[in-house]
């Protein structure tokens, strides 16, 4: 591997919360919110992860800003593992988080620009004068007028206050950004603008994105790589053409085909996939997908331990035997 | 086409609702005009605040009162004038023969009381049966819109089901009454694709088993192209362009329906090249004006005399109406 692929790894994650019962509130449980995901991130690249609600994409995303925990596993940034309290400081400079709800990750009796600059005043980056020009160049960068910073939230549109959320994470000049459905809470037309708005953020900045979002539509638009995630694991990765055109998980395939497409003309067959993801506190065993869909071959996964298996350039597939059909 | 000929089942006519708020009168919707013929589909597209959940609430007669009322025009349902329809007779209708699907199926369920209990309401209501048969009614009701063992489930309470299975006994609810018209706001907003995808495929066996019409609201174009036979696209409380969805996706008329056309991004499209974008938000109701409505936003220059004043709608081809602004539309 070579230094531009070894700019964010993530290395065998598993989130785990405890499910507490009986009278002490012991531990009973555990619900595997992520179990055992790997993968890694290259310079100025967009990894976009999609899955259903409750497959762990979000709870990834936190811990990889370190919000949650990780149970196990590694997180590496430019090369150096992650040791809780350790440099965390400085990582939290580089990683930031950009979140769903614009409406609730602000807060509405801050003006904006005390939002933008707090990130400035918690690390003591440069002076006031310095940090004021900063808010003011900052909102600039992300199309809001400078005068802005003198106003509260409600003043704002959803996707100018999507906008406040980029400034804000961009605040201390951040190598990686973390975007959890950014776009999903705006309207079409304002959607459209906040996508083109991070496409150039990321080419002037050189930045790295994990891209969030449930709509594969706008995952693929603007991811290199995307990574499909059924409960707490990762099912499927590669280049997002080639997950397009040739996904190879049935999940991902399923997924795909479940999409409406804005086009009246086109007639295809709909793969509908049955019932819901099932719960993480008590997954059923072997394939958790072949088991929803009860796949002819699923008493097979029952016995054999799926591996992560290279199908083609950076295209990997969790191999297993009754969703992934051989070549 | 027969289907002129024939009567519509649902004709909204230039139909003006308006809110009273503490900044003063908005008009919510300006002279909105459709028909939903018998079996069809017809879909409300737009962004939020552009009328369409309001359309929804002024033909089911629910808008907000003291605050929200009817200003002018006709809403006819299956030769009923529903817009002057008694209360006690307007409630018959409800459920009965008009069913609506709401978005969150969370808020429209009752926390408190069973599956079963909320779907024998509607039976009790409306059909003059017993309790017993009403529950046996509610099991059948929840098997045909594919939930697994109705038996139990009707014993259990909408916490305790997932949100497509909530949704499922939102529609099991307004289909119970065989309506002839089902409206649907926005019944997959909250779902999963994968769940959307089940919904939108038992809407559509359901209506080709029972041949009632759907209005579907939805802000999503993808779901509008799959389930539509007709479109209409609002834009700050008035339709601006309608016709049948084949029409509006290949010949889009109206600037305002392209823009959003090539907005979205889509899936066969090329990667990471710059989405058009429409400049600014959608207008306030608070500051409209009487004329063309996207003029502000389209980025073309409108005289004073087209933002004044509404261009009337014009049939571009049969069946194909635009609001006829002569800067957004070319004819």
């Amino acid at each position: 591997m070579n230094a531009e692929e070894d700019f964010f790894q993530v290395k065998n994650l598993q989130v785990h919360f405890p499910v507490r019962g009986g009278v002490f509130k012991k531990a009973i449980g555990a619900c595997k919110a992520v179990d055992g995901v790997s993968f890694s991130i290259s310079k100025g690249q967009t990894v976009g992860l999609v899955g259903e609600s409750g497959c762990g994409k979000s709870t990834l995303a936190k811990s990889i800003v370190q919000l949650v925990k990780p149970t196990a596993g590694e997180l590496f940034f430019k090369g150096r593992l992650l040791v809780p309290g350790e440099g965390l400081t400085e990582y939290r400079k580089s990683v930031q988080m950009v979140f769903q709800d614009p409406a609730e990750s602000l807060n509405s009796r801050m003006t904006v620009g005390a939002m933008v600059q707090e990130p400035m005043d918690i690390h003591r980056i440069g002076d006031k004068g310095g940090r004021l020009k900063r808010v003011e160049r900052l909102l600039e960068q992300v199309g809001l007028p400078a005068s802005s910073a003198r106003r509260y939230p409600f003043e704002f549109s959803g996707g100018q206050r999507q906008r406040i959320g980029i400034a804000r994470a961009l605040a201390l000049n951040p190598e990686f950004l973390v975007l959890d459905e950014p776009v999903s809470a705006l309207d079409v037309s304002v959607q459209s603008q906040v996508l083109n708005l991070l496409m150039s953020l990321q080419q002037d900045l050189g930045l790295s994105y994990l891209l969030i979002a449930h709509d594969l539509a706008v995952v693929k638009h603007i991811s290199d790589i995307i990574a499909v995630m059924y409960l707490g694991k990762m099912v499927e990765m590669g280049p997002s053409s080639e997950i397009y055109l040739n996904p190879r998980h049935a999940y991902t395939q399923a997924l795909l085909s479940a999409i409406p497409i804005p086009d009246p003309s086109l007639k295809r067959e709909k793969l509908i996939i049955p019932g819901d993801i099932p719960s993480p506190i008590n997954p059923p065993e072997g394939c958790a997908y072949g088991h929803r869909v009860s796949a002819t071959n699923y008493q097979e996964s029952i016995q054999v331990e799926s591996v992560w298996k290279k199908v083609g350039v950076d295209h990997w597939v969790l191999e297993c035997p009754c969703c992934v059909s051989p070549l | 086409m027969k289907d002129q000929i024939a009567k519509p089942l649902l004709s909204v006519r230039d139909l003006s609702v308006s809110f009273s708020t503490d900044e003063g009168e908005v008009t919510a919707l300006d002279r909105v005009d459709f028909d939903v013929f018998s079996g069809k589909t017809v879909g409300l597209v737009g962004e939020s605040g552009c009328g369409k959940s309001v359309t929804a609430y002024s033909i089911m007669r629910l808008l907000p009162k003291p605050i929200g009322k009817v200003i002018s025009g006709k809403v006819n349902f299956d030769g009923i004038d529903l817009l002057n329809l008694s209360p006690e007779k307007m409630r018959e209708v409800r459920g009965n023969q008009i069913g609506m699907i709401f978005q969150e199926p969370m808020n429209a369920l009752n926390p408190v009381q069973k599956i079963g209990a909320q779907l024998s309401e509607v039976f009790n209501i409306h059909k003059n049966i017993t309790d017993h048969q009403a529950w046996l009614s509610s099991i059948e009701m929840l098997d045909a819109v594919g939930i697994p063992s109705p038996e139990n489930r009707v014993h259990e309470y909408p916490h305790q089901l997932s949100g497509g299975m909530r949704q499922r006994v939102v529609i099991a609810m307004a289909l119970a009454c065989q309506p002839k018209l089902i409206i649907a706001d926005e019944p997959t907003t909250a779902l999963d694709v994968t769940v959307q995808a089940q919904i939108l495929d038992l809407l559509k066996n359901l209506q080709k088993k029972s041949g009632s019409s759907i209005l579907l609201i939805t802000h999503d174009l993808g779901v509008i192209a799959e389930t539509c036979d007709e479109v209409c696209v609002m834009y700050a409380g008035r339709i601006v362009e309608k016709g049948s969805t084949r029409k509006i996706f290949a010949q889009p008329k109206h600037l305002y329906t392209q823009d959003l056309l090539d907005s979205i991004p889509r899936l066969d499209g090329t990667p990471k090249k710059i989405l058009k974008t429409i400049e600014g938000i959608v207008p306030s109701l608070l500051d409209l004006n009487n004329g063309c409505r996207f003029g502000p936003r389209s980025g073309r220059e409108h005289t004073e005399a087209q933002l004044s004043e509404r261009s009337p709608m014009r049939e571009v081809s049969e069946g194909h109406w635009v609001e006829a602004c002569p800067v957004c539309v070319e004819l």
